[in-house]
């Protein structure tokens, strides 16, 4: 059993395993799987086992081992690693091999994980299917005519594939969110500012946040420990004192705390009844742990998709222009032929006509028009005041409960390609989501049952900043009365 | 001004000055800014804006901004936040600078400089805002390969700029060099910045245009910017040449400020004419929004006030002091402030001991100001301390050593590092007794009877070829004393 990072400590501990053992099985599981799921962009077998030879040795020599000794983690390909190719999923930056590590990935080495792989995204974060990738769709470990989500696509469905216990995504909009409900594992959004956005490729600085995606709450809380923290070369990082995630799971206890469930919301066109039936046998099973349910609303809901999809894209536009072709990326090898533009405009236009993808072209459009001159006021200055009210609305909501209950998803995995060709369906995606991105909070997805044709549906509390404790307890609390994190696509059962 | 049968003219000039910070490291990472290092030597994945590389604040160019703000008057907002500035372009590895828009770190200073058209009045020169920003690589275009390569230098990259935005209330290229002047005074003395035009730690763009009076009616010509002069002498050229141009341009084709948008200018300087380089394209628009890589700045009253009180005496001040302090010209007092704390100080020192601040003020001047610039080195590398030189004076100002004597062991104490005394006596140099001087002067004379004829004859000037005899008879004479003791000497007979 290679789907729990704790068991996984416990074997070696026991000397039951050696980290070798166990990074080849995640490298075999990896390598049978690939073809169907395509969650991986990149496995360098001999680097990987190399990393797990040097625990076992670390071990044999009774030195000390970090918290993740031995344990397989994937790792997003948006995430630098200095000794694998740092993609993005993008042609622009196919070549790419960053000369540093990212924060989060140096703190993964000193806790002595084994990163195994970089996973598939959509390019550069954009989408909520993983079918922008340069390198191919990957498929949902459940249905492999099915999206697993995205942006993190790769990242939830290696987990739910059976390959890894661990895996990093990044979460802009929803993007670990989304994609861990569609394949049924557990992802965590920290608050903003709590993990090191250090060598995390921008797509919109002031949203993305990195996150752990597992089986289950304790692995979760596993791997946060261990990313989470100051970095004071990412002037965002917050410099406080972290919880210790791990501790007192297991006797989580809710009772007295007050859930608001975000009923209203459920109610609109589009959200599948299983989304809405499993979110209020969630409440159910809240209440019967002695945690109090009041329904609540968050008044500007309507407004966060929208928000989001002009603040989002107004960053990306800004933090995209480095790839030029001249300074890093894709570059077009035939710049003749336009006499107008000159060389050097030319190299830049179709550089970037080549390298970036449909999705991410569009999103450059939108964001450069949002900030420019005579647009900016009536867009993004106008999102940057709505983005505003919409924390209000969770300040005052988290004046009144402890904790927010809702869905992750209006769906559960739609197949392949339905959405890809309807832009504003795929933003759709995001609806409940993106709000924790806008207001900094953190959140989570807990797997919440099957729906009808056997996918994955999840529910999502979301706390106030810094709560990643309260989450964590209330997401044990809510997987020790219930099975469906246990539970495990047929296709990959082991 | 009225041009040549011209209608009465008004030049109308705003300075955008960008001042290179004197920081250590660059504005966003650990970075030296050390200027001259080979291509690409001194970067990293943030200033180089590597995917995923971030930027964190250098304290110290906000200290600095804050101490220039303060010198110019400016005041400092409780918070200043940072901008994204977009445009691609080949030196700026990011696709944006990150610069200040609406929140800058100072705002609203002005500057007193002396009025070039009358000594006794000086010009208020308002001054618009400084904002802090990182500066650009650097293109080296290689056509001398003949295949019009460009290489880009990113070591340049990430260091911190304070550009400086003036009213535009300066009415000459007098006036715009008065400015600058000032400005790269309290910008050195202050230890701001190098100021070195040169090495491109100071740069200036100027925005120029005419006010002309016809029939009391009042017409703009469309406004020049003059981008990136590196000398004050090409600005006040570049200026010069515009008005000229300018006139001749509305006289021509009675273009106005309403008819035609800003154009860009650059200056070269061998054919002393301004040249196009961007004409009336639509403004650029730089899609300015708040970086959301880094986070507001709180700069508290306190820490502010602390900045003013450490600026001490700013050069205007200073030069009032030494003035009335030493007894020394506006001129001269000038000169010595110009040359910045290190050389103050020194002045300041030497003059004490010497208490002759006049006498301090020419040696400094001439001597040691000479000295430094022969050997390249600063006054903190002279040889001869404040204090000696003070002393060396001293003796000069009591009559113990006649100026030319004081030269020479001036030059033994630069060669030999040695004290006053030491040269002294190496130099054999003794004061001469007055009996021993007399009896000399006696000899003297007894040998030129012509001397004292011609002295008697009413020529007083006759005893000075007796002087030189008394010198090379005894090298410690002092010539004063000689000259006294043969008149006296010459009287009584
Ligand atoms: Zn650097």
């Amino acid at each position: 059993m290679l789907d729990s990072a704790l068991e996984i400590l416990r074997l070696q501990n026991d000397g039951e395993a050696t980290a070798v053992e166990i990074a080849s099985a995640a490298l075999d599981a990896i390598e049978a799987s690939q073809p169907t799921i395509n969650a991986f962009t990149h496995v360098d077998r001999e680097v990987a086992l190399a990393a797990a030879a040097v625990v076992d040795a670390k071990r044999a020599a009774g030195g000390k081992l970090g918290p993740l000794a031995g344990v397989p983690v994937a790792v997003k390909d948006v995430l630098c690693t200095h000794d694998m190719p740092t993609t993005c999923s993008s042609k622009m930056l196919k070549d790419f091999r960053p000369p540093y590590d990212a924060g989060v990935v140096e703190r993964l080495r000193n806790s002595d994980a084994v990163i195994i792989g970089k996973t598939n995204m959509d390019e550069f974060a954009m989408g909520a299917s993983t079918e922008n990738s340069a390198f191919g769709v990957t498929r949902n470990p459940w249905n492999t005519d099915r999206i697993p989500g995205g942006s993190s696509g790769g990242a939830a469905a290696c987990v739910a594939a059976g390959t890894v216990p661990l895996s990093l995504g990044t979460d802009t909009g929803g993007s670990i969110r989304q994609p861990a409900a569609m394949c049924g594992v557990t992802g965590l959004k920290p608050t903003y500012g709590r993990v090191s956005r250090y060598g995390l490729i921008a797509f919109a600085s002031s949203l993305d946040q990195v996150g752990p995606i597992a089986w289950s709450v304790p692995d979760v809380a596993l791997l946060l420990q261990t990313i989470a923290g100051f970095d004071r070369r990412d002037s965002t990082s917050l410099n406080l004192n972290i919880s210790r995630y791990s501790d007192g799971l297991e006797s989580a206890d809710l009772t007295g705390m007050r859930i608001g469930l975000l009923r209203e919301s459920m109610d609109r066109d589009g959200v599948d009844e299983s989304v809405r039936q499993a979110t209020l046998t969630a409440a159910d099973v809240f209440r019967s742990l002695g945690a109090e349910i009041v329904e609540i609303d968050l008044p500007h809901n309507d407004y966060w998709v929208p928000t989001y999809y002009v603040i989002a894209p107004s960053e990306a536009s800004s933090n995209l222009s480095r790839y030029d072709g001249a300074h890093y990326g894709h570059r077009a090898s035939d710049i003749s032929g336009d006499d107008e533009l000159g060389p050097l405009v030319t190299t830049y236009c179709r550089s970037r006509a080549e390298g970036f993808g449909d999705e991410v072209k569009r999103r450059i459009m939108v964001g450069t028009y949002a900030l420019s001159e005579g647009y900016a006021d009536q867009y993004y200055s106008q999102a940057l005041k709505v983005r505003r009210l919409i924390k209000g609305d969770y300040d005052t909501a988290f004046g009144q409960v402890d904790l927010l209950l809702g869905p992750v998803t209006p769906t559960p995995a739609f197949p392949l390609g339905e959405k890809v060709d309807d832009p504003i369906q795929m933003y759709l995606c995001d609806l409940f989501t993106v709000g924790a991105n806008l207001a900094g909070v953190p959140a989570i997805s807990l797997p919440a049952g099957l729906d009808a044709s056997g996918l994955p549906v999840a529910v999502q509390l979301q706390a106030p900043v810094l709560e990643e404790s309260r989450l964590l307890m209330a997401g044990a609390a809510f997987q020790t009365a219930t099975d469906h994190h246990q539970r495990r696509p047929s296709a990959t059962r082991h | 001004m009225t041009l040549s049968n011209g209608y009465p003219t008004t030049t109308v000039i705003g300075l955008e000055v960008h001042v290179q910070l004197k920081t250590e490291t660059k504005l966003f990472c650990g970075c030296s800014t050390t200027f001259g290092a080979a291509p690409n030597t001194q970067v990293c994945p943030v200033c180089l804006g590597l995917p995923g590389a971030l930027p964190v604040m250098n304290d110290a160019a906000i200290e600095l901004s804050i101490r220039a703000g303060l010198a110019i008057d400016c005041s400092i907002p409780p918070m200043t936040k940072w901008d994204r500035k977009q445009y691609f372009y080949p030196d700026l590895p990011k696709g944006y600078q990150i610069s200040q828009f609406d929140l800058p770190i100072c705002a609203d200073g002005f500057l007193e400089i002396p009025d070039p058209a009358n000594p006794e009045k000086t010009r208020h020169i308002g001054i618009i805002r400084a904002h802090l920003e990182e500066d650009a690589g650097k293109s080296m275009h290689d056509e001398a390969a003949g295949r019009g390569d460009t290489r880009i230098d990113l070591n340049r990259c990430g260091t911190p700029l304070l550009e400086i935005v003036s009213q535009p209330d300066l009415r000459s290229s007098a006036e715009a060099k008065a400015y600058l002047q000032e400005l790269k005074l309290r910008m050195t003395h202050l230890g701001i910045s190098d100021c070195e035009m040169q090495e491109g730690s100071l740069r200036v763009d100027a925005n120029v245009n005419l006010h002309i009076e016809v029939d009391g009616k009042k017409i703009a010509t469309p406004i020049v910017e003059v981008k990136n002069m590196n000398s004050f002498r090409a600005v006040e050229r570049a200026i010069e040449h515009e008005v000229d141009r300018q006139y001749d341009l509305w006289e021509d084709t009675g273009k106005t400020i309403e008819d035609e948008t800003k154009t860009t200018r650059g200056w070269d300087d061998g054919a002393g004419k301004t040249f196009l380089q961007r004409e009336k394209e639509e403004s650029a628009d730089y899609r300015y929004f708040p970086d959301p890589d880094l986070l507001p700045i709180r700069l508290p009253a306190d820490r502010i006030e602390a900045a003013r009180a450490s600026l001490g005496e700013l050069p205007a001040a200073l030069r009032v002091r030494l003035e009335n302090q030493y007894g020394i010209k506006p001129y001269d007092a000038d000169v010595i402030v110009n040359q910045g704390p290190a050389l103050i100080a020194y002045f300041e020192t030497a003059g004490t001991k010497s208490g002759d601040g006049k006498r301090t003020s020419s040696w400094i001047q001439q001597d040691v100001m000479r000295t430094i610039k022969d050997r390249e080195i600063d006054i903190d590398q002279f040889p001869v301390s404040a204090d000696e030189l003070g002393e060396l004076l001293r003796r000069v100002s009591k009559g113990e050593i006649d100026n030319t004597r004081a030269r020479d062991v001036f030059a033994h104490m630069i060669e030999h590092q040695v004290t006053v005394e030491a040269a002294i006596t190496a130099l054999g140099i003794e004061s001469v007794d007055d009996n021993e001087l007399e009896s000399l002067c006696k000899e003297l004379l007894d040998a030129n009877p012509q001397v004292v004829e011609d002295f008697k004859g009413g020529k007083q000037q006759a005893v000075g070829s007796l002087i030189g005899q008394a010198k090379k008879r005894n090298p410690n004479a002092n010539p004063q004393v000689v000259r006294e003791t043969l008149i006296k000497l010459l009287q009584a007979m």
